[in-house]
């Protein structure tokens, strides 16, 4: 791919730039809070990650490798599209694996892999506000979290087990950041939750909304709950049928027109990671060079 | 369940302690309100103490609501004071206390009922939810207990256990005006206003209504301020009565005496306008 | 336990330019506890308006009312409940009572407001129901439907449900058959019997002679230049 020079490194001009790292350094210092920016419009459709593409840009330098997954894939259009434009504005060089990457852009994902310090993940934030289903009015919702009332989102969780038996929410799971801020940790499944308290530093863009927060290194992220009813990972019934793993995310896939289906790791990386290293599931061949 | 039981039972007897108390509940000095040159109201002052139930009377635009939200906190008045005894720290000026401090108070001590059950619960939460909120908000993470308070207190107001899951907007008027008090009255407040709280019902469901607020205020020893333009309404309900005409407080008075011997002009009129059925 | 002196009251009537009716001047009464005074007087005398100035339905423009101690012309709207409750019954012609309330629990009132035990209170207000001729299948009924009769009969189960120390009795017989009048003036005498104070107007000669214990003419009490 050729590198395009009409546009600044990065397609952001620095002044933009600047100003999103301001909002990015306010956001680590308070974690959870979101800190509205001033949102630019970007060479794609708002829902297609106009947040987190801002977010890299301006974290982005030209020695850094750069790393893009839609729901744990490296392969799939949104991913694609977004590393091919930061390989034309800013010629980044691109990797698929988890652990040779320093800034990696997610959508509804964590990398399995352990992400370690200096490392950057960049969130895709469709709703920022955890509150807003239940509360509509904006000045309402800052209000709520600057005095820190809270009880409405256990409302929601209380309308699941009345309504399920048990919290049914799978993904946009409500975290409380550093015993403080309430936060969307973006549509991400719940099994990624206790993730969150990783060494690397996690930032979130919701482009549309115009709103950047952030959990800095170590910070504690605690899923919300009830005492009788505990936060629980889903546990996936069978293992990867590709590698074998049984710890990470599966997708269901549909294999043929005869209700044929296998479940496989939703992150392509760790998978091809894990066969490459010869673990072998149910209905996995050996893994061979260029095959992935 | 350890909620409300506390407060029924610290209750039993605070109506007859409470009428020896020597300390006023709420103390308001000199309160106004003013729309640009127009008033909302002026300089009202009185005690409200705990157990007593006070009914602000008047005819639309004399400032009773006016004066409910400037008690409530949900208004700045331009000038006054409104000293609520804080269970921590004894009488404070909410006008002045923080926002957070008021807001505290708003879904502990003090409860507010609208008019429009829209207005005071959540549409799209379930009856179970809608009570349960103002626990979760004080810190309730008990999931079991908290469902057995709203199953408790729909069956206070007279609500089936079997609609514990079902949206208010499934409800009839009555119901949900009957939630709307659960959903206040869960966490043993002190205070409640009133405002018009049996305004747009019919006549057999208000009786139904006042009957039930009436045992309310006395198992609970609550205190009760209620707006309202109907005087059936606190004959029955209020202890006391303070009747409202342009923003100005007209008349005081035990609500019998108020009510059968009217001393103002204005008083005198209202109660005579009164059709007899 | 009541004491009344130099109390005088009138009505304005605002709205019907302001017109002035002196109704009462220089009014004075002594009720011991055990004894029932009678008031007379030819109707609009101002018995009725005496009474519930006492009650402290009417607002008194001068003089003293002392009840137990509390002088109702200057008390505070919650020391007058606090003596309703506590010390001063009244047993008006009209019951007025929320709608929906069973009977029995209207009767039981006035002992659950002064913190009786709820099986208690309505232990009390069976036995009088009872006594009363009030048929148990109306009990669970809302007392809004009854008759005149029996209406009067509930409030008077009602006024005596507590053993007040004071007590204002407004025709407590009227509209009574014989039996039950006989019931009342036994609920009376037996109040009496207690200790309790009782101001009473009764049309009936017969029953007054028999309860009270001293007449007291209110026109005495009627401003002279009217």
């Amino acid at each position: 791919m050729t590198k395009t020079d009409h546009y600044n490194f990065a397609y952001l001009d620095e002044q933009t730039k600047r100003m999103i790292r301001r909002a990015l350094l306010k956001a680590l210092a308070v974690p959870g809070y979101q800190v509205p920016f001033a949102s630019r419009e970007m060479p794609m459709p708002y829902g297609w990650g106009t947040g987190g593409v801002q977010v890299s840009a301006a974290v982005l330098t030209p020695e850094d490798r750069f790393k893009v997954i839609d729901q744990g894939a490296d392969d799939t259009t949104n991913a694609v599209s977004i590393r091919k434009f930061f390989g034309r504005v800013a010629g980044v060089e691109a990797t698929e694996r988890t652990a040779e990457a320093t800034v990696i852009q997610t959508r509804h994902r964590i990398p399995e892999e352990p992400l370690i310090e200096g490392q950057i993940l960049v969130y895709q934030v469709p709703i920022p506000e955890p509150l807003r289903f239940l509360e509509p009015r904006e000045t309402e919702t800052r209000k709520m979290h600057a005095l820190q009332e809270y009880g409405l989102m256990h409302v929601k969780l209380y309308e699941d087990i009345a309504r399920h038996g048990h919290i049914a929410t799978a993904y946009a799971y409500p975290v409380k950041v550093a015993g403080r801020y309430v936060m969307d940790p973006s549509p991400i499944p719940k099994f990624d939750n206790p993730k969150m308290e990783m060494a690397a530093i996690q930032l979130f863009g919701a482009g549309r909304e115009q709103r950047i927060y952030a959990v800095p290194p170590y910070t504690s992220v605690v899923s919300l709950d009830f005492e009788d009813y505990p936060f629980q990972r889903m546990k996936a019934e069978k293992p990867c049928a590709l590698c074998g793993a049984e710890d990470s995310y599966l997708d269901e896939v549909i294999v043929d027109d005869a209700g044929g289906r296998m479940f496989v790791c939703s992150d392509t990386d760790y998978c091809a990671t894990r066969r490459d290293d010869g673990h072998v599931g149910a209905m996995g061949a050996p893994y061979e060079e260029g095959q992935a | 369940m350890s909620v409300q039981n506390a407060s029924q039972e610290s209750c039993r007897d605070c109506s007859e302690r409470s009428w020896a108390a020597a300390e006023p509940l709420l103390s308001v000095r000199g309160v106004s309100k003013f729309y640009g040159a127009r008033i909302g109201c002026a300089d009202v002052s009185f005690d409200l103490y705990p157990g007593e139930v006070m009914g602000i009377v008047g005819e639309s635009g004399s400032g009773k609501s006016t004066l409910l939200n400037c008690l409530a906190g949900h208004l700045a008045p331009d000038a006054g004071e409104v000293q609520f005894d804080t269970r921590a720290e004894g009488l404070k000026d909410t006008v002045t206390m923080s926002e957070p401090e008021r807001r505290m108070l708003g879904r502990t001590d003090w409860a507010f009922v609208h008019q429009n059950p829209r207005d005071g619960l959540r549409m799209g939460v379930s009856a179970g939810g809608n009570v349960g909120e103002r626990l979760m908000a004080v810190g309730a993470r008990h999931y079991g207990a908290i469902r057995e308070s709203a199953l408790d207190w729909l069956g206070r107001v007279e609500i089936e256990a079997d609609r514990v899951d079902d949206r208010p907007s499934a409800f009839s008027g009555g119901m949900q005006q009957r939630l709307q008090i659960a959903r206040n009255l869960v966490t043993g407040p002190r205070l409640v206003f009133m405002d018009e709280p049996t305004g747009g019902l019919d006549v057999s469901v208000q009786a139904r209504l006042l009957d039930l607020m009436r045992g309310l205020v006395r198992q609970m020893g609550l205190s009760a301020i209620i707006v309202t333009h109907d005087l059936a309404v606190v004959r029955l309900l209020a202890d006391r009565l303070m009747v409202m005409k342009s923003g100005h407080v007209v008349e005081t008075g035990l609500t019998d005496q108020v009510l059968d011997d009217p001393q103002h002009a204005y008083t005198q009129l209202l109660v005579s306008s009164v059709l007899q059925v | 336990m009541i004491e009344i002196d130099g109390l005088s009251k009138s009505f304005v009537l605002h709205n019907q330019g302001g017109a002035v009716i002196p109704v009462m001047e220089g009014g004075h009464l002594s009720v011991a506890a055990g004894a029932c005074v009678a008031l007379t007087g030819a109707s609009g005398a101002g018995k009725s308006t005496l009474m519930r100035m006492i009650y402290g339905n009417y607002l008194a423009e001068a003089g003293h009312i002392l009840v137990g101690g509390v002088d109702v012309a200057r008390a505070e709207p919650r020391e007058i409940l606090a003596l309703r409750r506590h010390t001063l019954g009244y047993v008006s012609q009209f019951l007025r009572v929320v709608p929906r309330v069973p009977t029995l629990d209207v009767v039981a009132e006035p002992l659950l407001a002064v913190g009786a035990d709820d099986g208690v209170a309505r232990d009390r207000a069976a036995a009088l129901l009872e006594r009363l001729n009030i048929p148990r299948t109306l009990w669970g009924l809302s007392p809004t439907t009854f008759s005149g009769g029996e209406q009067q009969r509930v409030n008077i189960a009602r006024g005596f449900a507590y053993d007040y120390p004071a007590l204002l009795l407004d025709e407590p017989t009227a509209s009574l058959d014989a039996a039950n009048r006989e019931v009342v003036l036994d609920l009376i005498d037996e109040a009496k019997a207690r200790g309790a104070a009782i101001v009473g107007i009764f049309h009936d000669v017969a029953a007054r002679a028999r309860v009270a214990d001293r007449e007291v003419d209110v026109t005495g009490f009627t401003p002279r230049a009217a």
